[in-house]
């Protein structure tokens, strides 16, 4: 957590407590005979269930309970847009054993306990997000009552960061909502909306944001939340009003149902397999929730609480939680922009070709409130690019997620044509037109004979160098690269490429833009392929050699998702087009010669002249079209497959040297980006791995994977396979500069 | 010493600017929905509104120029229902006629397009209305249905429509009613208008005190026989209603007891702090000042400045009075101390009292409006006090008319010179007008 002081904290006084210390984190006032109790954490712009907020909590529901006058109680949050987000991570991180980490888990069981068993009704006033122990608070209330705004969103993401809800959560949640829901929440981490919170049955009421009154609206709603709670808290007192909730026919039924053990034993079964087959077995923490929700509803809650607490201490000490946490604060650090404000505001961007790239750029940036400007060059690759934007949109529409009014308006700010007019007010253009350097020098004057001098010119290329584009532009500080990843709107990582000529205004704009459009941004150096493309090439080069040394398609998927791929890289090669991999394969070996050798990219040639181009084709490694679950090979890439045959050397041909040998691939090659300085530093470098190229998130990514197996167990291999295959495996200096001095570390 | 004190105000008369002139309004009773006037068609009450301002001001039927109705919920058979009132009227069939949509504005629309066609000199003397029915609205078949029978039309062979027929599933047959709710956010406005109160603060107190107060007002009105704009109508097969049927002073206590209708259970809009659904039509007669004195008229009212606005329709829906004020006040150049009578618009007790408080309020000007201050809350005690469209009924597209006739009436009775109205609309639009008394 930073230290930030945020300006709240100016409004929250400190208050006394009996026993002398000041209080900065909770504090309470009596509304009649209703104790309104406020979080509010000063240090940081979230509420989170730090020691000080649990102590502080605590202190003042003893001081509440023991005031005769008080007959009910409210707990809610100053901070607008948060009402707790969770457990404090650095608290877990700082503990140096399971058993620390298991008295964390007890202390907030104990808090909660109390609170659920409390005296007097205590109201939960959500306004924000009220996530893990968060909501492990709020469902210990007797009652819940939250505002419908966007930002209200409920859910248990402890599973994200390789833990459980350890704070009574496994053992409330299933009585609360039911087994399969429960389940559901806990196992998957997801957010869940306020509306759909109350059909669930884990919030009583909901209340709707409030538009300009006297205060501002954010003000008037926080006002209103606790009026409202105030209200419920006193009917609750007086048995105005009860904490059941009204039950319909399906959860009625689902209880009964529920009742037989059989039935629950089934469920079990189920989940325990769908978590097996979702993760490989490679996340402990999935199974670890199971156990603590069957522990409490079979042996009852003494021995769940045991369960879960203790479950959470060995979770806590595991390399995959420290992965996951390693990852989502990597995140953070890069949903940032730390190239300053930029001197424009953008309010015009206009993308050349609207192809699956092009339009996904605009359909994220649309509802933005951005005017986007879509360009293509034939009417049909215009269409079908608008009703890609169209389409995206409206299954927002059928998912309830936005008004079909909030499309059109949305829509309102999407301009397609297929000339260059109103370039003129173009703020930035992102070209998305064929990776031909060529085309993209075309495109780049043309551009820049239309457009403004303010006018920023990116390029969403995957591999041709930023300085090679740029060597034609009138503006070369104006030029940046902006690899996208497809499907935009799903593929959260933006890779953005600056040149040593691309001013840091530039820079500045392109990470704006990639915030506001929702990314996760990594800043990188430019070069044949930058980081992500640059990474992948090697992996895929071994990749088609296993293919050539016998490994068939369906095993090499297999091989890879064993080790947490979420693609197999068979179909990864489909997904990304064969073509595209070709032409990758062959500019980055030109570029970075025999290192980047392994496969023949003969191979990935021969099945592009074969129309093999993979799914977009219909045919690559499998075949497609037909909806069947169990995927095809495509009998001619094996033909093909045939006659570029190697023989594989059995010394390291095993599943697990097959598998090492990608790793350690990508491993090096990430690990020279960083010498090589297109990585400014590790982080950057395990989320543009983990989340453009899908590395096995339980390694954290290929920096952290290296701290946790060891750089030197890893030089070993690699010193092994070089043997066999020469310089492709040769090992980076940093990678040996770690392995000789154990105390290096990628992350601290 | 003069025996009356007026006019001792400025005349808001602009030189370049035709004065234009209220001859007179009328209007049907206004009856709650689904009484008395339940069978009948909308044309039906325009039309008699027509009749009864031709029998008030015995304005030949060839001299009016052109007729305009506002309306909100369209009967599909008569969606030019101005058209069809002033034929039935017995208007001459050469007077052109067009019907105009703003929502519960609707015939303020048809006013001051009126307004525009004399300043512009098209025409000297329009007859404006407007005219709701709701207790028939066009229910239709569910979008599948019809587009199951439309197709059917086209269908050629025998085989082609039975196997038309035969793609109809029970889901076809589920009818689709009018929106009760605003388009672009899904919202009903009854709900908004709960949203609202609990920004400003209002209580529910407060909203069933102005409601009852709002009831009073009118009953007393009609009881004094204030509310002159009434006509008589004999409904075909029933009585004749000769008074607004929605009139019921109740008690504190009864309203208390009322559960809120749009947000539960901790809202504070009930039916009895509501405007209710109703029938009803109005009628007024506008002519440029000269064309009416060469008729031998006696205006009732000149009517000056007015003005449209529009706002956010989800968090602002109801504020357009808010916003119209200030704004048609400055295009006058008056202020609010200088309005005698004020009529506004009461969609919901809590719409009312949120309006007000915006209008007090230095932070709401500055932050929402753009402007440097206030504008003032108008005083009760000139404030709709032959009761509103809570009491006396809200037939969306009639009202406008009704609000204007009651400021002239109301200026002559209470001796005042200067009158305003304002409404909000749905759409989150809003309008105001101000209306200067014709010297006696």
């Amino acid at each position: 957590m930073s230290g930030k002081f945020y300006s709240a904290a100016s409004k929250m006084p400190a208050t006394t407590s009996r026993f002398g210390w000041s209080r900065t984190h909770v504090n309470y006032e009596l509304k009649d005979d209703v104790a309104v109790v406020r979080l509010n954490d000063p240090t940081s712009k979230v509420n989170t269930l730090s020691k000080q907020m649990e102590a502080e909590i605590t202190q003042v529901m003893n001081e509440v309970w023991g005031n005769a006058q008080v007959k009910s109680a409210v707990v809610i949050s100053t901070k607008p847009g948060c009402f707790v987000a969770g457990a404090d991570i650095n608290m877990i991180k700082a503990c140096k054993s399971a058993e620390e980490v298991t008295s964390l888990s007890q202390e907030g069981q104990k808090m909660f306990e109390k609170i659920e068993k409390s005296p007097i009704p205590v109201v939960a006033a959500i306004n924000g997000s009220c996530l893990g122990g968060g909501l492990e608070l709020a469902i210990a209330c007797q009652y819940r009552l939250a505002t419908k705004s966007k930002k209200t969103v409920l859910g248990t993401p402890e599973v994200l960061l390789g833990l459980l809800p350890g704070a009574g959560g496994t053992q409330r949640l299933p009585k609360m909502v039911g087994l399969p829901t429960a389940f559901d929440m806990m196992l998957t981490g997801r957010n869940i909306r306020a509306d759909k919170a109350k059909k669930m049955g884990l919030l009583h009421q909901i209340i709707d944001p409030l538009g300009p009154g006297l205060k501002s609206p954010e003000e008037r709603t926080m006002e209103y939340l606790e009026e409202v709670a105030v209200g419920v808290a006193k009917d609750l007192a007086a048995k105005k009003v009860t904490v059941d909730k009204k039950k319909g026919l399906i959860q009625k039924l689902q209880d009964v149902v529920m009742g037989f053990p059989f039935v629950r034993k089934q469920i079990y079964n189920t989940v325990t397999k769908k978590v097996m087959k979702q993760t490989k077995g490679l996340y402990p923490a999935p199974l670890k929730i199971i156990e603590c929700v069957q522990s409490g509803v079979e042996k009852g809650s003494s021995t769940g609480y045991q369960v879960e607490s203790e479950n959470f201490g060995k979770l806590g000490m595991t390399a995959e939680s420290r992965a996951l946490i390693g990852l989502y604060q990597g995140q953070v650090a890069c949903k940032k922009n730390n190239f300053g404000t930029p001197e424009r505001e953008l309010k015009t961007l206009a993308i050349l070709g609207a192809g699956l790239m092009g339009a996904g750029i605009a359909q994220v940036t649309v509802d933005k409130g951005v005017a986007t400007i879509l360009k293509d060059t034939t009417l049909e690759g215009l269409a079908r690019g608008q009703q890609q934007v169209y389409k995206g949109l409206n299954d927002k529409v059928k998912k309830r997620g936005i008004t079909s009014f909030e499309r059109d308006a949305t829509l309102s700010f999407l301009t397609g044509q297929l000339d260059y007019s109103g370039f003129q007010k173009a703020d930035m253009v992102i070209e998305a037109v064929f990776e031909d350097l060529a085309i993209k020098h075309q495109v780049l004057k043309e551009v820049e004979a239309v457009t403004p001098a303010h006018c920023i010119f990116a390029s969403n290329t995957s591999a041709l160098p930023i300085r090679d584009i740029a060597a034609v532009s009138k503006r070369p500080e104006k030029v940046i690269g902006m690899h996208y990843f497809s499907p935009v709107d799903k593929m959260q990582l933006l890779e953005i490429i600056t040149t040593d000529k691309t001013s840091k205004d530039t820079t500045a704009s392109a990470v704006a833009l990639g915030l506001r459009q929702g990314k996760i941004i990594i800043v990188v150096g430019d070069g044949p392929g930058f980081y992500t493309t640059r990474c992948l090439a090697p992996m895929l080069a071994e990749a088609v050699r296993l293919l050539q040394e016998g490994v068939g398609p369906k095993m090499l998927d297999s091989l890879t998702t064993s080790i947490g791929f979420p693609v197999g890289m068979a179909t990864l090669a489909d997904e990304v087009g064969i073509d595209v991999a070709a032409h990758v394969a062959e500019d980055l070996g030109k570029a970075f010669g025999q290192r980047f050798g392994g496969g023949n990219v003969e191979l990935l040639k021969t099945m592009v002249q074969k129309g093999f181009k993979g799914r977009k084709s219909g045919k690559g490694c499998f075949l497609y079209g037909a909806k069947s679950k169990d995927k095809q090979v495509n009998p001619g890439a094996e033909e093909i497959l045939k006659t570029f045959k190697l023989t594989a050397p059995p010394a390291v041909s095993g599943n697990e040297d097959v598998q090492y040998r990608l790793i350690c691939r990508f491993v090096n090659e990430a690990v020279l980006c960083l010498q090589e300085g297109i990585l400014p530093d590790p982080i950057q470098g395990d989320i543009g791995a983990v989340f453009g190229l899908g590395f096995p998130p339980c390694f954290g990514g290929p920096f952290r994977f290296v701290d946790t197996f060891g750089a030197d167990r890893l030089l070993q291999k690699m010193k092994r396979y070089e043997e066999f295959y020469g310089n492709h495996f040769t090992p980076c200096q940093l990678l040996q500069d770690h392995a000789r001095d154990p105390s290096k570390r990628f992350h601290k | 010493r003069a025996e009356w004190a007026w006019p001792v105000k400025k005349t808001l008369s602009k030189t370049g600017v035709k004065n234009i002139v209220l001859v007179d309004g009328v209007r049907t009773p206004f009856l709650q929905s689904g009484t008395t006037y339940a069978d009948l068609m909308p044309h039906d009450l325009a039309r008699t509104a027509l009749q009864g301002l031709l029998n008030r001001t015995g304005i030949p039927k060839d001299a009016v120029d052109y007729i305009i109705y506002g309306t909100v919920i369209q009967e599909v058979k008569t969606s030019n229902v101005a058209r069809e009132a002033a034929l039935g009227a017995g208007f001459s069939d050469r007077i052109p006629a067009h019907t105009v949509t703003m929502a519960c504005i609707s015939s303020n629309q048809a006013m001051t397009t009126a307004v525009g066609m004399i300043a512009a000199g098209q025409c000297d003397a329009v007859v404006a209305g407007g005219v709701e029915f709701m207790s028939d609205v066009p229910i239709r078949h569910s979008r599948k249905m019809r587009k199951t029978m439309l197709s059917l039309n086209k269908a050629k062979t025998l085989g082609a429509r039975l196997a038309l027929l035969g793609s109809i599933r029970p889901a076809h047959l589920a009818p689709e009613l009018p929106a009760v709710a605003e388009f672009s956010t899904e919202e009903t406005m009854g709900h908004s208008a709960d949203r609202l109160a609990a920004a400003f603060g209002v209580s529910r107190r407060e909203q069933d005190e102005y409601a009852l107060r709002s009831h009073s007002l009118a009953k007393r009105a009609q009881d004094e026989g204030l509310l002159s704009d009434v006509v008589g109508f004999k409904v075909p097969g029933k009585d004749i209603v000769s008074k607004d049927n929605g009139i019921r002073p109740s008690s504190m206590e009864q309203m208390a007891k009322l559960k809120p209708a749009f947000v539960k259970p901790h809202g504070t809009v009930t039916a009895a702090n509501s405007s209710y659904l109703t029938d009803g039509a109005s009628a007024v007669l506008i002519m440029s000042e000269e064309k009416a004195l060469a008729l031998g008229y006696k205006p009732k009212a000149y009517l000056r400045d007015f003005v449209y606005v529009s706002q956010d329709p989800k968090d602002q829906l109801l504020l357009g009075p808010s916003y119209a004020t200030p704004k048609v006040l400055e295009r006058s150049g008056l202020k609010l101390a200088d309005i005698d009578v004020f009529e506004f618009h009461e969609a919901f007790a809590g719409q009312i009292l949120s309006n007000l408080k915006a209008m007090d309020s230095d932070w709401f000007a500055k932050t929402y409006m753009g402007r440097t201050s206030k504008v003032g809350s108008p005083p009760l005690d000139k404030f709709n006090l032959w009761g509103g469209s809570l009491s006396l009924g809200h037939p969306f597209g009639a009202t406008g008319c009704r609000l204007v006739t009651t400021v002239a009436h109301r200026l002559k009775k209470e001796g005042g010179q200067y009158g305003l109205v304002a409404a909000c609309a749905a759409g989150g639009q809003g309008h105001a007008m101000v209306i200067e008394a014709y010297p006696q």
